[in-house]
């Protein structure tokens, strides 16, 4: 590259759209055509204090439908706001084809580009090409849905009255953590597929045709009769812990448009599904995709040492990780996680130690960081990238242990430390820890009884036998009866023995649904 | 890539959402907001801010594990000391180690956001109203406005609708076909242009006058076309409202008892704002003798002596006849005290507050203040007091008075409300 006197970006805090332009375009070629990514095209919008505190109100989106929980948080966060107790975001960025990033304008220039690296090439990236956002999210379509579903909602409202909807949407929205497929579903098959599978069968068939197989004798048939309950789970495609889409499918007394707006709660937590369990994997990849870029800016000339400085502090403030006796303590930073593991893995790409090697054989000296993180990028969650690439060297960085709490103990035991025997359970235990279908209870319906009282019964594997918190449940419950128009019983079960621990009831009252 | 600026899109996206949230959590705000208001300064309660309402009641809940119980574990940073197998004290607080907040991050904490300063007192006076007593005194205490009130054929002539008037002039005018100018001008060239035998000139002769007679008939501006602007009277209410607190601050006042008085008057106040652009607050308090305070002298200093009501009464008098003209001002009196007062002292009042109080005040409201265990054993008729005797007396006339008992803090905004209710709702109350 010819070396010609660049000169930077931008001098000094202030910026206008020419200065988001340009550095824009510069981190774009840096982007692109050095580190390979891939994105969607940008669209920056620029937008003030109250407008990002109504983004925050509704999850983020630029357009969602009305419901009081959304005024609630914006006072909420209004209010910690307007008190200094909270800053808020330089950014959101929406899944969304082209991918829409928010910059507050009173983000100083310098800000402005991390954040158009942070959320308009890294997090935009990182929606593009994995797989949990590819399998899952319509990025094309999203913003479309959310159109149709604000007008539906407000449609149904003026037809059937706001009090009816947000009854239903109160019910909806207590469900929501349970409405979602985890496994992709079977999806209607085309004409094209089913010949060619059924070719392949027949051809697999006539390979594998032994004329032996015919005199072994079969199974005796007769006794294997299903029995009422089993064709009936198998009609109602029970058990499904989806319970949002059951009751969308099955609840006997819901009118069409209550179906259509459970579908749409249950669309909404579907497409946030991935963001879920990709926290650390998407923070680390915006974290190390901005990191590299204004580091490269830097070098190029294109930014001013004292713009440096000021993203650097930003930087670090952003990847601080208290240690858990800290008052500051929170949790593990996901950014802190993620970005470090980020550059871990970029480390052992480069520099191995002889320990990466044994641990890594495959990245290990592979000399190209960049595609082993687009790899990586595009084909982990965080549990399976935790479980996969947390290094014995950063488990040390961290000090990270692990403690077990029984609750029949008295006492917390320590299980495991940063040493040689601790970092393979350190991994598994801090994987699991970042695995949703741990973190949220199990809870699934697997009956209804048709020939009594239509009483729909869930239950709840209880790991680790946690039982559920008292009178959450009870609510949410009431919600279901209501929703399902007879009783609903939730039992809470030891998955070790399925033993029956606790039992919760609620019955139907009127509201949502009109009296039988 | 493309640059969209926000900025200038409309704001209040979200109010809608905001309402829906204040509707739903009504209940508690309103409650929230009694409270609040009661803990302020009079003249800072209807300043709006911040309310705290239970989290309970507009708590999303969802499903989510019991934080105790079972086995549970959890991966920490920032290990200085443990090794495998040490064993740590289980935290106070059960099994969190500080890494579990409640799932929606919020906590048991109270809900804490800012209402506006319109949206406080709204809440806080929702359905109640001025006791309908202004228009009692329209004659001396309301000064009237001049108002436009379209047109009428009578007036003077600085009232002269001339655009009115040519316009009415101008239809007349046409639907009476007075011929215009022009047309006579040229009929009269055309005339001119001919011979003076010329046979067709005889009948345009006559064309001409007689659209000369039509037009000395039909004149240009008729009486019948004057309008003049017209103007009506309106009473205009007086924007400006003065308080007086008046209570009594003896020793068997206590603390509790001042405690209910502050709740009523800042409330009363809360009202007068609301309603006039202007209020004053008068505090004067009394034992047997009587002074006009400060707000802070008034609920917090502490005074002994004797009770003579009537003292207050006198100073209220003297202060209105210095400085609160009743034909500027709309003038409020609550009156607060436990009831006691000296024998002697009961004629000199209520002669006091028929002939000198009553006549200026708007409204007059007495608050007998009790203690909060006030409880006779059924069977048992309580005596009233002195001055509730006196003064039950003076309302009987159907003067513009009120007086209630309270002993309980919930029972003040009860009271407030039956006094301030809409006029109907009120009747009902009364009878009852």
């Amino acid at each position: 590259m010819s070396t010609t006197t660049t000169r930077p970006l931008f001098e000094g805090a202030d910026w206008e759209f020419s200065t988001i332009q340009r550095a824009h375009d510069a981190i774009e070629r840096i982007a692109v055509d050095e580190l390979g990514l891939s994105v969607y095209p940008n669209q920056i919008e620029v937008i003030g204090t109250e407008q990002m505190l109504d983004a925050y109100s509704s999850i983020g989106m630029p357009l969602f439908y009305k419901h009081w929980s959304f005024g609630k948080h914006f006072a909420r966060n209004e209010n910690l706001y307007r008190a200094g107790m909270q800053g808020l975001a330089y950014e959101i960025v929406i899944n969304s084809n082209p991918c829409i990033s928010y910059v507050m304008e009173e983000n100083t220039a310098t800000m402005q580009a991390l954040v158009i690296a942070h959320a308009a090439f890294g997090h935009n990236h990182f929606f593009k090409n994995n797989y949990l956002f590819r399998q899952w999210t319509d990025a094309d379509g999203i913003l479309d849905y959310l159109e149709f579903a604000k007008g539906y909602i407000a449609a149904a409202e003026e037809k059937h009255g706001e009090a009816a909807v947000e009854r239903l949407l109160d019910a909806a929205h207590a469900l929501m953590s349970h409405a979602v497929h985890r496994y992709p579903r079977p999806r209607a098959i085309d004409l094209k597929a089913e010949e060619r599978r059924e070719r392949e069968r027949r051809l697999y068939e006539e390979q594998m045709f032994n004329d032996l197989w015919r005199t072994v004798p079969g199974q005796d048939k007769s006794g294997r009769d299903a029995t009422a309950a089993e064709k009936r789970r198998a009609l109602l495609q029970l058990p499904q812990e989806n319970i949002l889409y059951f009751f969308e499918k099955t609840a006997p007394r819901l009118a069409p448009w209550q179906r259509e707006i459970l579908r749409i709660v249950r669309q909404i937590a579907q497409y946030f599904y991935p963001q879920s369990q990709t926290k650390v994997m998407n923070e680390g990849c915006a974290t190390y995709v901005h990191y590299r870029i204004m580091n490269r800016l830097h070098e190029k000339g294109l930014l001013t040492d004292g713009a440096m400085v000021e993203f650097l502090r930003s930087h670090t403030n952003v990847v601080f990780q208290p240690d858990f006796d800290d008052p500051r303590y929170s949790g593990l930073n996901p950014y802190a996680l993620g970005f470090a593991m980020m550059q871990d893995i970029a480390r052992v790409c480069t520099e191995p130690t002889a320990e990466d090697r044994n641990w890594f054989p495959a990245i290990a000296g592979s000399g190209d960081p960049m595609a082993v993180l687009r790899d990586v990028w595009a084909n982990y969650r965080d549990e399976s990238f935790i479980l996969q690439f947390l290094s014995p060297r950063l488990i040390r960085q961290f000090g990270l242990f692990h403690v077990l709490d029984d609750a029949e103990e008295p006492q917390l035991t320590v299980q495991a430390i940063h040493d040689e025997r601790g970092y393979r359970k350190i991994q598994r235990a801090l994987a699991r820890q970042y695995d949703i279908a741990w973190a949220l209870p199990d809870i699934q319906v697997v009956d209804v009884d048709l020939d009594g009282d239509r009483t729909l019964v869930l239950h709840h594997r209880a790991l680790n036998r946690v039982l559920l918190e008292d009178r959450d449940t009870s609510q949410v419950l009431q919600h279901l009866a209501d929703l399902w128009g007879y009783d609903v019983v939730l039992r809470e079960v030891d998955p070790a023995d399925d033993a029956v621990m606790r039992e919760h009831h609620a019955a139907w009252r009127p509201g949502i649904l009109p009296p039988a | 890539m493309h640059i969209v600026d926000r900025r200038l899109n409309p704001g209040g996206k979200s109010l809608a959402n905001r309402q829906r949230f204040m509707r739903r959590a009504k209940q508690q705000i309103r409650k929230a907001v009694h409270e609040t208001a009661a803990s302020r300064g009079l003249k800072d309660a209807d300043q709006g801010g911040e309310v705290s309402l239970p989290a309970q009641g507009v708590h999303e809940p969802g499903f989510h594990r019991d934080r105790q119980g079972g086995i549970r574990d959890f991966v920490l940073p920032g290990n200085k000391e443990y090794v495998a197998g040490d064993t740590i004290p289980r935290p106070p607080s059960g099994g969190g180690s500080g890494d579990e907040g409640s799932p929606d991050g919020e906590g048991e904490d109270d809900f804490r956001f800012t209402l506006s300063r319109d949206e406080f007192v709204e809440l806080f006076l929702e359905d109640l109203e001025l006791p309908d007593l202004a228009k009692r005194r329209v004659v001396d205490t309301e000064s009237l406005s001049w108002e436009r009130a379209g047109y009428s054929v009578s007036g003077s002539p600085a009232n002269l609708a001339l655009l009115r008037t040519v316009r009415n002039g101008l239809s007349r005018r046409i639907a009476l076909r007075r011929p215009k100018p022009e047309e006579i001008a040229a009929l009269r060239a055309e005339i001119a242009a001919l011979a003076e035998d010329d046979p067709r000139r005889p009948p345009l002769q006559e064309e001409l006058d007689r659209k000369l007679r039509r037009l000395s008939l039909i004149p240009y501006i008729d009486p019948l076309d004057v309008r003049y602007r017209r103007f009506e009277s309106h009473p205009k209410p007086v924007a400006q409202a003065v308080m007086f607190c008046l209570m009594d601050v003896s020793g068997s006042m206590t603390e509790h008892m001042k405690d209910l008085a502050k709740r009523f008057y800042v409330l009363l106040y809360i009202f007068l704002r609301r309603k006039y652009k202007h209020v004053e607050v008068v505090f004067i308090r009394h034992t047997h003798q009587a002074a006009e305070v400060d707000e802070d002298t008034f609920f917090n200093s502490p005074e002994t002596g004797g009770t003579v009501v009537s003292t207050a009464l006198e100073e209220m008098r003297r202060v209105v006849a210095e400085r609160y003209s009743p034909d500027a001002w709309n003038i409020y009196a609550a009156q607060a005290s436990d009831g006691d007062n000296t024998a002697s002292d009961n004629d000199r009042t209520a002669e006091l507050l028929t002939h000198a109080i009553l006549p200026v005040c708007q409204y007059y409201a007495y608050l007998e203040v009790g203690r909060e265990s006030d409880h006779f054993p059924p069977g048992f008729i309580r005596r009233d007091s002195d001055l509730w005797q006196t003064y039950q007396q003076i309302q009987r006339t159907g003067v513009p008075m009120a007086m209630r008992k309270v002993n309980h803090r919930r029972e003040i905004y009860p009271v407030f409300r039956e006094l301030f209710a809409p006029k109907d709702a009120r009747a009902g109350a009364e009878t009852a």
